[in-house]
């Protein structure tokens, strides 16, 4: 590492400057899909047919470490140890859906239980990359893969609202449920208590019948319930309306019970069950997008989506992502035959993309009353942040961390919107809501929720805090470069590489300074 | 706060050096008022490695003295610790870190030299490739994102005006003084400003025809999941800088810098991308830390920063127009900025700074600076351009 030569400093080049220092990519692919869900595997499947070189990845089966840390959904501690055999949950993955087995055939890469950790593509302050690429990962080591074209089509996750007891076992999103029940078979609870009365509810209590589970209830925060329950009625089911959970109750082992307190009157009432489903609500995955440089706006349903019109180059997001509701597959036919078209690929005239809302048009103000009912019901010290134990109140006073032992009193959301419109990053960096393990999927939403209410702006004016890569926790010694350039090793430097920089100010302009330049090494 | 379009001192920048100044003005009653186009520390002063030990400036003693005391006199915590290590896990690295720890002892600073063994019981995710360390018993490392927000509230509390998402568009000159700022809400009037505006700096000088060289870049930083707290959060090495925060996170960065244009795009994700250097950082660190190799990385982060042909800041009161003090820190401005608010409240206020010896940080150095120094001294944005790089990424195919 000693630097003999001096390489830096007005002579034309900046030996520590990036340059061409980024190794290439280690494969290389026309089209690059992430995520094989319904629109990831139809679009998969569309190209491929063209003839298109198409490779398909997706993170499940995930590793036990995500599971446990509830990456990318909710799964709630409520699954059982056939989730630590990654090779049996292939099989099970291969099994239950015959689709993957069509891609192969149509000679698709497919890569399971591989995730995607960030996209990289040139922008305005970034053009040093060696080619658009996507960061790749297994349980053992990460890679980059270079793509053509890039469809982003990661889903959905869980709407997560905290409540007391919210950590025990068997408090689990719909998403995180269905993906236990249907994709795993590893779901170990057997009766449901479900949050919620819209669309996703019923789907939930529906498939949790039809799966053999008992469904206690259906709890409702407004007066009547949000979808067609009747079916469910008529199976048995209870929907308890203008009622919120205050508490899970159990032990370590698990819920026994949701405690529900009546919305108006406050009383409360428990429900024994083994399992709490939050289905409330869902949210497009859309941190790959984020990362990739994808703009995100706000849809009418009340959830941040990448815009396509100015999406980075190459980039086009499928399904759920772009916006929940309409048929996935469909969007990612249509969405296959756009890339193909950019291929110039001959394409027949696309079906029409069918994308009604799922969510109901007012989407904000259900979440919001929501949101209002669980802190009428249990109070302000409720933990928002579970990875942070961020408290309801410390990010409505905006409390720095409790480690620090430095309470404030004289600032809060409301003091702060009077420098400017609140800022979820900024609440972040203050009271470290958001900024633990799970990368904030258990807490994002409900604390700009927070927000809207301590600042008193409608929930859409709370702007969307940043993603960054990587979108998956991943070990350092996954992540770590297997493949680094020679010039990467040799050209690293702590800093800038200034050699004058480090030069002591007495030492300026005296005999000493090029002594000292010459000392100077370039790590 | 007053809609009052004028301030006695108004600085451009609210980032880590404006604010040190404005804190450090207002608490002597001064009528300051901070113009930042976005959020206070939002930048580069916000998203660093959060270190307090620089001893090659002229400002190391004061910014020595001044962190142990900074939570109390600004009200807010900061997050401060003391004493930094730094591990080698070379020889050729142990000379050099000993050759700064002598700079430092020459100042009077004290210093160890540990060997393998003391590294890895003072530092338990250390390895067996261990050569040995530094510890500095002096210098330390604070929470860049706290501390911006601390001076942020330490001023407004002693009377300062915190404007934000207020863009300056030039400075306004009348017989040879600054009269004012424009900006995106209007003109305010001074009698004195401080130009603070990181890479803004130069492009708003050049609005009264004063040229300041420098160039922007675009540097990257990792952090983990929490680790058990080590004795000394300071700890860095192996081409590495960084800390762990006291939640137990390690924060670190390093490695190649991409130069930027003259005036980057400043706000909104793209304007700050990472990369996959995320990948080369995580190697680095592992190295440094064998133990911690199961540990999970849970956010990047990149931040955009200006530096001087000469790597050295520049703060100065000008001859000419006599009002005005203009102030980069060249990469280097988070740990100093205690000192370097005193500095300005002492240019403002005595025309002269009381406490050290900054003439060789004037701007004068640079007027012999041939305007192509950039392109000189290879300081030049990546030339890759999109297309090149969809051609590339073709013939890979």
């Amino acid at each position: 590492m000693e630097d003999e030569a001096p390489r830096h400093d007005e002579d034309g080049t900046d030996f520590h400057a990036i340059g061409a220092k980024h190794a290439a990519v280690a494969e290389s692919v026309e089209l690059l899909v992430i995520g094989a869900g319904e629109a990831g595997l139809a679009a998969a499947i569309e190209a491929a047919r063209a003839g298109v070189q198409v490779m398909l990845v997706d993170e499940n089966p995930l590793g036990a470490g995500l599971v446990g840390m509830d990456v990318p959904l909710l799964f709630g501690n409520r699954w059982t140890a056939a989730v630590q055999n990654q090779g049996r949950m292939t099989e099970q993955l291969l099994a239950t859906n015959p689709g993957l087995e069509e891609a192969f055939e149509l000679g698709v890469d497919v890569r399971l239980g591989t995730y995607a950790w960030g996209a990289f593509v040139a922008g305005p302050n970034l053009k040093s990359l060696p080619g658009p690429a996507v960061g790749l990962a297994d349980e053992a080591r990460s890679w980059l893969c270079g793509f053509k074209h890039l469809i982003i089509a990661t889903g959905a996750r869980d709407l997560v609202y905290s409540f007391a007891g919210f950590e025990t076992p068997g408090v689990i999103g719909a998403l995180g449920f269905s993906s236990l029940l249907t994709r795993y078979e590893a779901f170990n609870g057997h009766r449901l208590v479900i949050l919620g009365s819209g669309d996703l509810a019923v789907q939930t209590a529906t498939l949790a019948f039809n799966r053999g589970l008992e469904v206690a209830a259906l709890v409702e925060v407004r007066s009547a319930p949000q979808a067609d329950v009747s079916a469910l009625v008529a199976r048995g089911v209870e929907v308890i309306t203008g009622h919120a959970i205050q508490e899970a109750r159990g032990t370590a082992e698990g819920v026994a019970s949701a405690i529900l307190a009546d919305v108006g009157s406050g009383n409360q009432r428990a429900v024994s069950c083994d399992t709490i489903v939050l289905a409330i609500g869902a949210v497009p995955v859309v941190e790959l997008a984020d990362v990739a440089g994808a703009r995100l706006r706000r849809s009418d349903a009340g959830a941040y989506v990448p815009t396509v019109e100015n999406a980075p180059d190459g980039v086009f997001f499928a399904g759920d992502c772009a916006g929940l509701g309409g048929d996935a597959a469909v969007d990612g036919r249509v969405i296959a035959r756009s890339v193909m078209r950019s291929l110039g690929h001959e394409v027949t005239a696309a079906e029409p993309s069918v994308r009604t809302p799922l969510a109901p048009a007012d989407t904000d103000a259900y979440h919001m009353e929501w949101m209002r009912a669980l802190i009428a019901a249990g109070g302000l010290d409720v933990v928002a942040c579970s990875c942070e134990e961020v408290t309801r109140r410390d990010v409505l006073t905006v409390q720095p961390p409790r480690y620090l032992g430095a309470p404030i009193d004289r600032r809060d959301i409301s003091t702060l919107t009077q420098d400017g419109p609140v800022n979820q990053d900024q609440i972040k960096r203050l009271t470290r809501a958001c900024m633990g393990p799970c990368q904030a999927r258990r807490c994002r939403e409900q604390v700009a929720m927070l927000l809207a209410i301590g600042a008193d702006v409608p929930l859409a004016q709370v702007a969307l805090a940043g993603y960054r890569a990587p979108v998956r926790p991943l070990p350092l010694g996954v992540l770590a470069a297997a493949d680094e350039s020679p010039e990467m090793a040799e050209g690293w430097n702590v800093w800038f590489g200034i050699r004058k920089q480090w030069i002591p100010y007495a030492d300026i302009g005296t005999e000493r300074e090029i002594d000292r330049a010459g000392r100077m090494m370039h790590f | 706060m007053s809609d009052r379009k004028a301030a006695s001192v108004i600085i451009i920048g609210g980032g880590v050096t404006g604010l040190s100044a404005a804190w450090w003005l207002a608490r002597e009653g001064v009528d300051v008022l901070v113009i930042e186009k976005g959020i206070v520390g939002w930048e580069a002063s916000g998203r660093n490695g959060g270190g307090c030990t620089h001893y090659q400036s002229p400002l190391f003693d004061e910014e020595q003295r001044l962190w142990p005391q900074m939570d109390e006199l600004l009200g807010y915590p900061t997050e401060y610790r003391r004493e930094r290590v730094i591990i080698a896990l070379t020889q050729a690295q142990l000379a050099q870190y000993q050759d700064h720890g002598d700079i430092c002892k020459g100042m009077g600073y004290h210093y160890d030299i540990l060997d393998a063994k003391q590294t890895r019981s003072l530092v338990p995710l250390a390895g067996d490739n261990v050569v040995g360390a530094v510890h500095y018993r002096f210098g330390g490392q604070a929470n860049p994102q706290r501390t911006v927000q601390a001076y942020a509230w330490a001023a407004q509390d002693h009377g300062a005006r915190i404007l934000q998402h207020t863009a300056v568009s030039s400075l306004v000159m009348e017989g040879g003084h600054i009269k004012a700022v424009e900006t995106d809400r209007g003109r305010f009037d001074c009698d004195h400003l401080v130009l603070a505006a990181g890479p803004q700096t130069a492009a708003l000088l050049e609005t009264i025809g004063i040229y300041l060289p420098m160039a922007p870049a675009r540097a990257e930083m990792i952090v983990t999941e929490p680790l058990p707290l080590m004795a000394i959060g300071g700890v860095d090495g192996n081409g590495l800088y960084g800390r762990q925060t006291l939640r137990g996170n390690l924060a670190y960065g390093g490695g190649p810098h991409e130069w930027l244009e003259d005036t980057p795009a400043i706000g909104g994700s793209t304007a700050r991308p990472s990369t996959q250097l995320l990948q080369n950082l995580s190697k680095r660190l592992v190295e440094l830390f064998p133990k911690a190799a199961h540990v999970r990385v849970i956010r990047s982060w990149a931040g955009i920063i200006e530096n001087t042909p000469d790597g050295r800041p520049v703060i100065e009161r000008l001859r000419e127009p006599d009002n005005l003090i203009v102030t980069t820190m060249s990469s280097v401005g988070f740990g100093l900025s205690p000192a370097t608010g005193h500095a300005i409240r002492d240019l403002v206020m005595e025309g002269r700074c009381s406490f050290a010896d900054i003439d060789k940080l004037g701007l004068d150095r640079f007027s012999n600076l041939p305007r192509d120094w950039r392109e000189r001294q290879g300081w030049v944005p990546s030339g890759v351009s999109a297309a090149t790089t969809t051609q590339r990424n073709a013939a890979i195919l």
